[in-house]
């Protein structure tokens, strides 16, 4: 009664999913782990946005109207942790499980109950961490940061949830990290080299080492903060002779590569996007990888940048801008490498490659405003401001959001075997592109004005401004109702796709059917 | 099809928002400020945004071009070329050289806001509450509390606003003109941000720590700022509101406080 024989006969292509929900449940199959992983994110981002819409209702115009100080905090809180951690990074992890194994030509990741556990962790963890809204005193409310002394001595009773929840969404990320690593390494077709790998599997592979590397600590730094709240320990206790900075220290230390752990895999899209609609090969491939690997390396030695207020000596600041600035140069030859490859193309704007020159064009102006808030001086009186905010929003929504979006447009034909329809994506595409420059771009002007984040209301000076990124913001937020119903619809029907969806597309997942066998590449590829 | 109302507005605040002269409420950019070090600051934001600009300038045009030109439907035919190594040496090292061009001056300014050490003519302690400021005029044994002063009915919406809504405090900072003062910053519960823009000072108040900063305020006036740093509930209602008077007025200021101080030792303490 081993389990070996049903193994054996999953070399037939034939072979299909159990019926019902045991099929979700227990599945070990990299594509359904991978639906699962993208529908879970997609709740997420719609739940987040949701939150998100409060926040622009509240700050329609001034005074309080919706909400009291304290809940707007909690939204605030939840809205980021709910989009960091729910919506952007289980993007990412789905992408991988669905892509990595077909573009490598591997039967699957390499250790697949350990991925059914992975992503099933996720559920749970997100059900402790919304469940605090509901309880007594609130959820967590010192922002998606958890600063101490506001989030241990002040912080309400829910944080410790808040806390075990984190622990949960640290378990799952390195697991699925260790999966991609164990995959890539291990079971690439035996022609593939590394420096064969389609650029999205390349920059996987870095952001699952950077994973492994911060998650650990970002679970340290919350667990001295429960230590703090539960077992009188004083880590971050001034009084107890702690160090609230050291938290914040602990803190970055994580968040710096976190942020690269966001928008690395949106590289990689859009270094197997571009080239497909440029018909052309990418420029620079071997540039690309040591630029990605100089980033990943560089993100780890940039982290008090968040922290310029904080006091830190003169010399430590200077360093730290320095090496902040540096790390504009690799990511400036991606944007050079991109551009070159689509010079000279010959270029067509389905839409992925829509969403690819809109993450092209305003993840560069993302980076523009990061260089400025790497200047020391100037950064004093742009932090904790809404140009941090219109900052991070360029480049976590049309950088890492917009790069997710077009790797569904460009892999949704290869998933469900339907074209999705060209003209509603279009719609969506033009409504997200065009409401989420009047939702942050005048963010800009309002931190400039000096309007700080994280307030529920603002004085009137601010009001204009506020009033047009809440119009954009609604505008942006109703758009993404059409990006659901495209999905279901693909998935219900449409135009069959043929192996090859896109014409210019080079790559082992476009030797398969679409959609693939549920088993693929049993026998490994030839790659060319 | 005829836009609908939603839209029309839409488009015509966008074109307000392009028109600095149609409101005068639209903020664009960060104000200069009032002291040295505030201009200096708005020197480097200008000078690193137009190395933005310019920078994206490029990076578009060459976009843009290849969008246009090098399209399929104009019958474009893709070249082979995919790897120049003198491109990509040339495109790590001219933003590389930019950069560091731009971090001397930064680097400069940076040197002298951090001098609080030399010449300082008086020290105020800067004390972040949840969620109010106190400030203490060292060796003067006068102490000001400060709070907003916003009445209730006009941030639930039931009073028509004040022109300084939520920008305004029951007691100002008040401090002389033409005179370099050392701001300490500390905080008695959580970590707060004290900011004013016009100053150019964003100092983090942190509990166990004394931050330091300066400013020397050319133009008395009146500037406003508020707590940068999310400290709880009130985060957003705790405005900075400082006051610059002339050396003279603020000499008298000081007396008075200092003799109200003295016939009532409990001012200012923290009920």
């Amino acid at each position: 009664m081993s389990t070996i024989p049903i193994e054996v006969q999953d070399h037939n292509p034939h072979h299909s999913a159990p019926p019902g929900i045991k099929r979700w449940l227990l599945t070990t199959n990299h594509k359904d782990i991978g639906t699962l992983y993208l529908w879970f994110s997609l709740l997420m981002f719609l739940l987040g946005g949701s939150m998100a819409m409060g926040i622009r209702a509240e700050l329609f115009k001034p005074g309080l109207q919706f909400f009291e100080p304290h809940f707007f905090n909690q939204l605030t809180t939840m809205h980021g942790l709910i989009m960091i951690f729910g919506a952007v990074m289980p993007a990412f992890v789905g992408l991988a499980n669905w892509m990595l194994p077909i573009m490598i030509g591997a039967p699957d990741m390499a250790l697949p109950r350990m991925n059914n556990w992975s992503f099933w962790i996720l559920p749970f963890a997100f059900t402790l961490l919304i469940s605090t809204l509901f309880m007594k005193g609130g959820a967590p409310d010192f922002g998606w940061t958890a600063y101490a002394p506001l989030s241990t001595t002040y912080g309400p009773k829910s944080t410790d949830f808040f806390i075990f929840s984190i622990h949960l969404m640290g378990i799952s990320s390195i697991m699925g990290a260790i999966n991609i690593i164990a995959t890539i390494l291990n079971l690439r077709a035996p022609s593939m080299t590394l420096m064969k790998m389609p650029i999205f599997v390349w920059t996987w592979l870095i952001t699952a080492f950077l994973l492994i590397a911060v998650m650990p600590i970002l679970a340290g730094a919350v667990t001295m903060m429960l230590m703090d709240r539960n077992f009188g320990t004083s880590f971050f206790n001034a009084a107890g002779g702690g160090d609230p900075v050291m938290y914040q220290h602990i803190f970055w230390f994580f968040g710096h590569p976190e942020v690269y752990i966001m928008i690395l895999p949106s590289f990689g899209i859009m270094s197997e996007i571009i080239p497909t609609f440029s018909r052309k090969r990418l420029f620079g491939y071997p540039s690309m990888v040591y630029a990605t690997c100089s980033i990943a390396f560089l993100s780890f030695l940039v982290w008090a940048h968040h922290m310029f207020t904080t006091g830190m000596p003169v010399i430590g600041e200077i360093y730290f801008m320095l090496a902040t600035m540096l790390i504009a140069v690799p990511t400036g030859v991606k944007i050079f490498n991109w551009v070159a490859t689509m010079f000279r193309g010959s270029l067509s704007f389905e839409t992925p490659m829509l969403f690819a020159v809109a993450f092209l064009i305003m993840f560069t102006m993302g980076g523009f405003s990061g260089l400025m808030l790497a200047i020391v001086p100037a950064d004093f009186q742009y932090h904790d401001t809404y140009f941090v905010v219109a900052h991070f929003h360029y480049v976590l929504v049309p950088g890492a959001i917009f790069g997710i979006m077009a790797a569904v447009y460009y892999w949704l034909p290869k998933w469900t075997g339907h074209y999705y329809s060209e003209h509603l994506s279009k719609v969506h595409f033009w409504l997200s592109a065009i409401s989420i420059n009047v939702l942050f771009f005048p963010m800009h002007f309002l931190g400039l004005a000096g309007m700080p984040r994280r307030i529920p209301d603002y004085a009137l000076e601010f009001a204009d401004f506020n009033r047009i990124a809440s119009i954009g913001g609604f505008v942006f937020g109703a758009s993404q109702l059409i990006f659901l119903y495209i999905i279901i619809k693909t998935i219900r029907g449409g135009e069959k796709a043929p192996a090859l969806v896109w014409e210019g597309a080079n790559g082992l997942e476009w030797t398969l059917s679409s959609p693939p066998p549920y088993h693929s590449f049993s026998t490994p590829p030839l790659v060319p | 099809m005829s836009p609908s109302p939603q839209f029309r507005a839409l488009v015509f605040s966008l074109l307000l928002a392009m028109n600095p002269s149609v409101q005068a409420d639209y903020i664009f950019n960060m104000t200069p400020g009032v002291t040295e070090i505030s201009r200096g600051i708005h020197n480097l934001h200008m000078v690193i945004f137009w190395i933005c600009v310019a920078i994206g300038l490029v990076v578009f045009s060459v976009m843009f071009y290849a969008i246009i030109w090098h399209r399929k439907s104009r019958g474009a035919k893709a070249a082979n070329f995919h790897e120049n190594t003198l491109v990509e040496i040339i495109w790590t090292l001219i933003p590389f050289s930019i950069l560091t061009m731009m971090a001397i001056p930064a680097a400069q300014l940076l040197i002298k806001m951090h001098d609080t050490k030399t010449d300082s003519d008086l020290s105020i302690k800067i004390v972040g509450h949840q969620w109010y400021w106190e400030y203490e005029y060292l060796g003067e044994g006068v102490r000001v509390i400060s709070r907003l002063s916003t009445p209730q009915e006009q941030i639930q919406n039931r009073d028509i606003k004040n022109p300084h809504y939520l920008r305004e405090v029951d007691n100002h900072l008040v401090v002389p003109q033409k005179k370099k003062i050392r701001f300490l910053t500390t905080a008695n519960d959580v970590i707060h941000s004290w900011w004013v823009p016009a100053l150019g000072v964003k100092k983090d108040a942190i509990p166990g720590f004394i931050n330091e900063a300066w400013a020397k305020i050319e133009e008395p006036g009146i500037y406003r700022g508020q707590c940068a740093e999310l400290c709880g509930v009130l985060h957003g209602f705790m405005p900075i509101v400082i006051e610059v008077k002339t050396e003279a007025e603020y000499q008298t200021w000081l007396l008075e406080k200092k003799a109200l101080m003295n016939n009532h030792p409990t001012i200012g303490h923290t009920p």
